[in-house]
């Protein structure tokens, strides 16, 4: 499979009144076509932050983008977002990169109709004329499962349930059939059975249109049903990239080993109390130093607080940035 | 929609019947009007008789069910000043002071709405930092101070304007500007904060996400949301200026409702004082109503009844 998206050791960095935030200190990934890619983590973990950047959707300043590289395989070839004009980037935003958003209540205007806000990607990027961005988009409606779209087409957000506004966001993401989806927390707003049936459409687009997913989230249940490979990310950093059943049966980085401890099993032969990790997330105020888990880790050893560990490759297409090997109960020679 | 108006119409109805009995009643603790009407050498007698023949002598409820009962049918009753129908005078005055009062807003609205918007899209830059300089100014400086001020400088020294009167189109310049300039600072204020606070919406960042250009976005996006605050406040304040020019009109001699009201009450004639209470009042409420109508177009929440 080719590779649509190959992000290299992207910085991300908020100049605050506070001092520097330091969001996204160096992440690498890479999304082949018509993948799922899961990125967990905490809140703060710069998993909203690294998307956004991609994108030049970030508020520039205090925002600033300071190193790395983001080659988008899309309709005019290979670029890199982050060289990429602002003209350019608005091509790809909307047109081959589509957007849903954690919120479905802020992110739609609440004075424009819905149809007007999903027609209006349509006549950007597609050249449609007004006419044939309404049948249009009456066409997409009815594909992300909204009754009588002809009539909902004039409806405001306001008339609308989260989860059917959750519904004519996704619209507006496929609207121009993009390559990939970005999906921000897409159902954390939601309620359960929401949240099931929006996963249950996300899974039939996917199929439908052939489009790659970046699900961001911090419900690994979620992640279990939908995705193809997870990133899992702390303090800013990559902590672990696998597929989803390595991730579970092996996880190779103890934060990982945490968050799954943390989760309630269905099939538990006996009740246990769920663990959780100890300790606070890290202060993105502090230049990173050495690995940002090492406070909380139970394994962290003198080289994890004089080194800052970068991706190890554990197996195939299984990586970690930890020093400390969990199976073999030592730390990594590399 | 129609109950929506209805319900406004009946609040404004009760609200206003509130301003007849308190005008009624405020215009009576001003004292007694006999004293100053009748001639110095008016005998006891005299005086009493008068009051007799005006019915100030009944209770005060009797004389405020009397003057309901005649409002209602549309009279007023005689200035004591003028010996005329109270409400034809004040009808007469109404041209002066909405001139003035449209003169003054279409300035606020005109300096004010553009400094706003780029002080908004702009935040720090020189434009929004001398544009909340004069909101600051606007804001803070009495008018009637201004007002004689600028009466000083530009009429008595510089000879550019009337110090008095309503002539020509120069006539209103100077008291249009002083009552619009408060005006104008809330209205840069109002203006610059909803820009900031719009875009910083969640629903902007999707319409980024849309790739929509920027201009798209900041007209269809942005302004229609500024405009819902702007229209109310633009609506309450013109309202405000229909009748609160009095300073005004006084200081520069216009000839309107205010100036009006400023004699009026010093003659304590009671009539015209309420005939002008009861006119502005139902003026600015018909303005209330008129604005919560642009504002359901503007707003499908408010036309669609949540």
């Amino acid at each position: 499979m080719a590779k649509i998206l190959e992000v290299k050791d992207l910085v991300t960095k908020f100049y605050t009144l506070d001092g520097v935030v330091n969001a996204v200190n160096g992440v690498s990934f890479d999304l082949e076509e018509g993948e799922t890619l899961a990125i967990v983590g905490e809140s703060g973990s710069g998993k909203s932050v690294t998307m956004m950047s991609l994108l030049g959707l970030i508020p520039m300043p205090p925002g600033k983008i300071e190193g790395g590289t983001a080659h988008f395989t899309g309709v005019g070839g290979r670029h890199d977002l982050l060289q990429m004009t602002p003209e350019e980037l608005r091509e790809v935003r909307g047109g081959q990169i589509g957007f849903v958003f954690q919120d479905p209540i802020s992110t739609l205007n609440p004075i424009l109709t819905i149809g007007e806000q999903i027609a209006e990607t349509l006549t950007r990027h597609k050249g449609m004329t007004k006419d044939e961005a309404r049948k249009h988009t009456i066409k997409l409606l009815g594909q992300v499962g909204i009754p009588d779209p002809e009539l909902r087409y004039k409806a405001y957000p306001f008339q609308f349930s989260g989860g059917m506004r959750q519904r004519v966001v996704i619209a507006i993401a496929i609207a121009c059939t993009p390559q990939i989806i970005i999906a921000d927390e897409p159902t954390t707003a939601l309620d359960v059975t929401v949240q099931a049936q929006i996963v249950e459409l996300f899974k039939q687009l996917r199929e439908a249109l052939d489009v790659a997913v970046i699900w961001i989230t911090h419900d690994l249940g979620v992640v279990a049903g939908i995705a193809e490979r997870v990133l899992v990310m702390y303090g800013g950093r990559p902590a672990e990239i696998a597929s989803v059943d390595d991730l579970y049966e092996r996880p190779q980085h103890p934060y990982t080993l945490g968050l799954l401890g943390a989760l309630p099993r269905l099939d538990a032969r006996e009740s246990k109390r769920l663990v959780s990790i100890q300790g606070t997330p890290p202060d993105l105020l502090l230049p990173l130093q050495h690995c940002p888990f090492a406070w909380r880790c139970d394994f962290a050893f003198e080289r994890c607080w004089q080194e800052i560990p970068s991706l190890i490759a554990v197996g195939e297409r299984h990586q970690t940035s930890c020093f400390y090997d969990l199976e073999k109960g030592a730390p990594r020679d590399v | 929609m129609h109950r929506y108006l209805f319900s406004k119409l009946a609040q404004s109805l009760l609200l206003l019947f509130g301003v007849l009995f308190l005008v009624f009643m405020m215009v009576r603790v001003t004292g007694d009007p006999a004293a100053l009407m009748m001639p110095r050498e008016s005998s006891p007698e005299q005086i009493e008789a008068f009051r007799e023949e005006m019915g100030f002598n009944d209770p005060l409820m009797v004389q405020f069910g009397r003057f309901i009962v005649e409002a209602v049918k549309g009279d007023f009753g005689n200035s004591l000043h003028f010996k005329t129908p109270a409400m034809p005078m004040v009808v007469e005055r109404l041209g002066a002071t909405v001139e003035l009062a449209v003169a003054g807003l279409l300035m606020a609205m005109i300096f004010g709405i553009p400094i706003g918007l780029i002080g908004g899209f702009t935040p720090g830059g020189v434009t929004d930092n001398i544009g909340r300089f004069i909101a600051l100014m606007g804001q803070s400086i009495p008018n009637f101070w201004l007002g004689l001020m600028m009466i000083l400088y530009f009429g008595v020294e510089l000879g550019w304007f009337p110090t008095f009167g309503r002539d020509t189109w120069h006539s209103v310049v100077m008291p249009a500007f002083v009552l619009g300039l408060p005006v104008l600072g809330q209205i840069v204020r109002l203006t610059r904060s909803a820009v900031l606070e719009i875009r910083g919406e969640d629903f902007i960042r999707t319409a980024h996400s849309k790739g929509l250009e920027p201009k798209t976005i900041y007209t269809k996006h942005v302004l229609r949301n500024v405009a819902i605050p702007l229209v109310s406040v633009i609506g309450v304040q013109f309202g405000y200026m229909l009748g609160g020019s009095i300073y005004i009109e006084a200081i520069f001699s216009w000839p309107g409702m205010g100036g009006l009201l400023e004699q009026s009450i010093g003659w304590r004639d009671f009539p015209l004082v309420q005939a002008i209470a009861v006119f502005t009042s139902v003026i600015v409420l018909a303005l209330n109503i008129v604005t919560d109508m642009a504002y359901s177009i503007i707003d499908p929440r408010i036309r669609y009844g949540r």
